[in-house]
């Protein structure tokens, strides 16, 4: 099968001169839900900010068979949809239907026709009620979720996730575990919470000081790096 | 804060705040055009038949009278400022007109904002042609206040909660480090635009349409302003 993502030998280092990403090779096939496991600066945000060309290191870097370059960037940014881990950032229009309804715009869709996906994808998200609020209205699971739907408005095939259980309360967390199970698209979920990796995803690779230390079922990656709360306190 | 309730206010449901955002600012810059070209001769007349068009507009609205009467004093220490220059001077109907023309213009922008979210606002300001940047420059601000005023809050917090008594040093490094945050945060927007392949403004989505009560009430207040303009002359 050809892989959705195909990443080869991908460095990365900041201006401050932080080296974040020491030679990564991943692989996302279609419909699979990876998480991105490891300690906060290990890389795991860097790296996925590569899959939709937001930061450009060394290495080869494939979506869809597309090399992620300046001359593919639009046609990739249809195909990654990147939620991010503040949803606070994501969610800049003065309302939630345009908000969502921004990306669709950004593709060149008629008005009409932006809206129309843009209540289709809020629908999905359950959020088609509050279509008229303002950002700052909604609750943390609420902003998730609009944030969620602005993503799949632009129909993408892969969707990424920072960090998405971020302020969620454990009812909000199940809502979104849910609703991810029922998205068709392969995921990429950056995330520290071992309940909702073992929820939501069926692989884990495990990143460690810029590399990928290890990939395999999510339990296996879990037990093997102690990513429990209990097993860090014994 | 101010904007929290000026946001509860706008958000009424009276005929006031049912007309469209663009009716309400045609007949905003319409009185304030009048307004301005009051000579101080006439200037009592024009207060107050504007007073009681605030006066009115407020009772409409079923917004709270002395509580927005009092916000819009808020920009009297400036005008008083430029008046007392006046007034030593030798100019006191100067001062004078001075102190009334921007109470009133206060209270009818107030008055406007009070009675239209900032959406519709927005929305009305590009219908309305001002350039896109500027309108996209408003929203961002006023998107951002909220976020970044509920930082300064927690943050006011942290230092309480930890006995901090404040003073010039703990304050102007708050604000350093909100300025910091703020530049991250921007930062961050940036790049939620960009994966959703954002351009310099977001394309316009459908218009309501300017039905007969806002056209009715646009020509209304355009002929009152007319009126006003030529009636207040000695």
């Amino acid at each position: 099968m050809t892989p959705l993502v195909r990443v080869r030998n991908l460095h990365y280092s900041y201006d401050n001169g932080t080296q974040a990403l020491r030679g990564v090779d991943f692989e996302l096939y279609p419909g699979e839900s990876v998480a991105l496991l490891g300690a906060n600066g290990s890389g795991k945000t860097t790296f996925v900010l590569h899959l939709n060309g937001l930061l450009t290191g060394q290495g080869d870097v494939e979506v869809a068979g597309l090399p992620v370059n300046a001359t593919h960037l639009q046609q990739i940014r249809r195909k990654v949809g990147m939620v991010f881990q503040d949803a606070d950032e994501q969610l800049f229009m003065p309302t939630v239907l345009e908000d969502v309804a921004y990306g669709p715009a950004n593709l060149g869709l008629p008005p009409e026709e932006a809206v129309h996906r843009a209540l289709h994808a809020l629908e999905a998200v359950g959020l088609k009620h509050l279509e008229k609020r303002a950002p700052y209205q909604l609750s943390a699971g609420e902003k998730r979720r609009a944030a969620i739907a602005g993503v799949l408005a632009m129909a993408p095939e892969i969707l990424v996730l920072d960090e998405p259980t971020t302020y969620l309360d454990p009812p909000a967390q199940r809502e979104l575990i849910r609703l991810l199970a029922a998205l068709p698209q392969a995921k990429i979920i950056v995330t520290h919470d071992a309940s909702f990796a073992l929820a939501a995803a069926h692989r884990a690779v495990f990143f460690q000081q810029g590399i990928i230390a290890a990939a395999g079922p999510v339990p296996e990656i879990l037990h093997r790096f102690r990513w429990t709360v209990t097993q860090h306190s014994e | 804060m101010h904007h929290v309730v000026l946001e509860r206010w706008s958000r009424g449901a009276s005929a006031l705040h049912r007309l469209d955002a663009r009716a309400k600012l045609i007949a905003l810059f319409a009185l304030l055009v009048a307004l301005s070209l009051t000579p101080p001769a006439g200037l009592l007349r024009a207060a107050a038949f504007l007073l009681a068009v605030v006066l009115s507009g407020l009772v409409c609205a079923r917004l709270p009278l002395t509580q927005l009467l009092l916000r819009a004093a808020v920009v009297l220490p400036f005008s008083a400022s430029v008046a007392l220059v006046s007034w030593f001077a030798g100019d006191p109907s100067r001062a004078i007109s001075l102190l009334l023309k921007s109470y009133l213009s206060a209270s009818l922008v107030l008055l406007v904002v009070a009675t239209t979210p900032m959406p519709d606002l927005l929305t009305g300001l590009k219908r309305l042609g001002l350039p896109a940047v500027l309108t996209l420059v408003i929203q961002f601000v006023y998107r951002y206040l909220f976020v970044i005023s509920e930082q300064a809050q927690h943050m006011r917090l942290a230092s309480a909660a930890r006995l901090g008594a404040g003073g010039f040093r703990i304050s102007a490094g708050a604000v350093a480090v909100l300025f910091a945050r703020s530049l991250a945060r921007a930062e961050h927007i940036h790049w939620a635009m960009l994966a959703r392949c954002g351009v310099s403004t977001p394309r316009p989505l459908l218009a309501r349409p300017f039905g007969p009560p806002d056209v009715l009430f646009t020509v209304c207040a355009v002929a009152a302003a007319a009126a006003l303009a030529i009636l207040s002359r000695p």
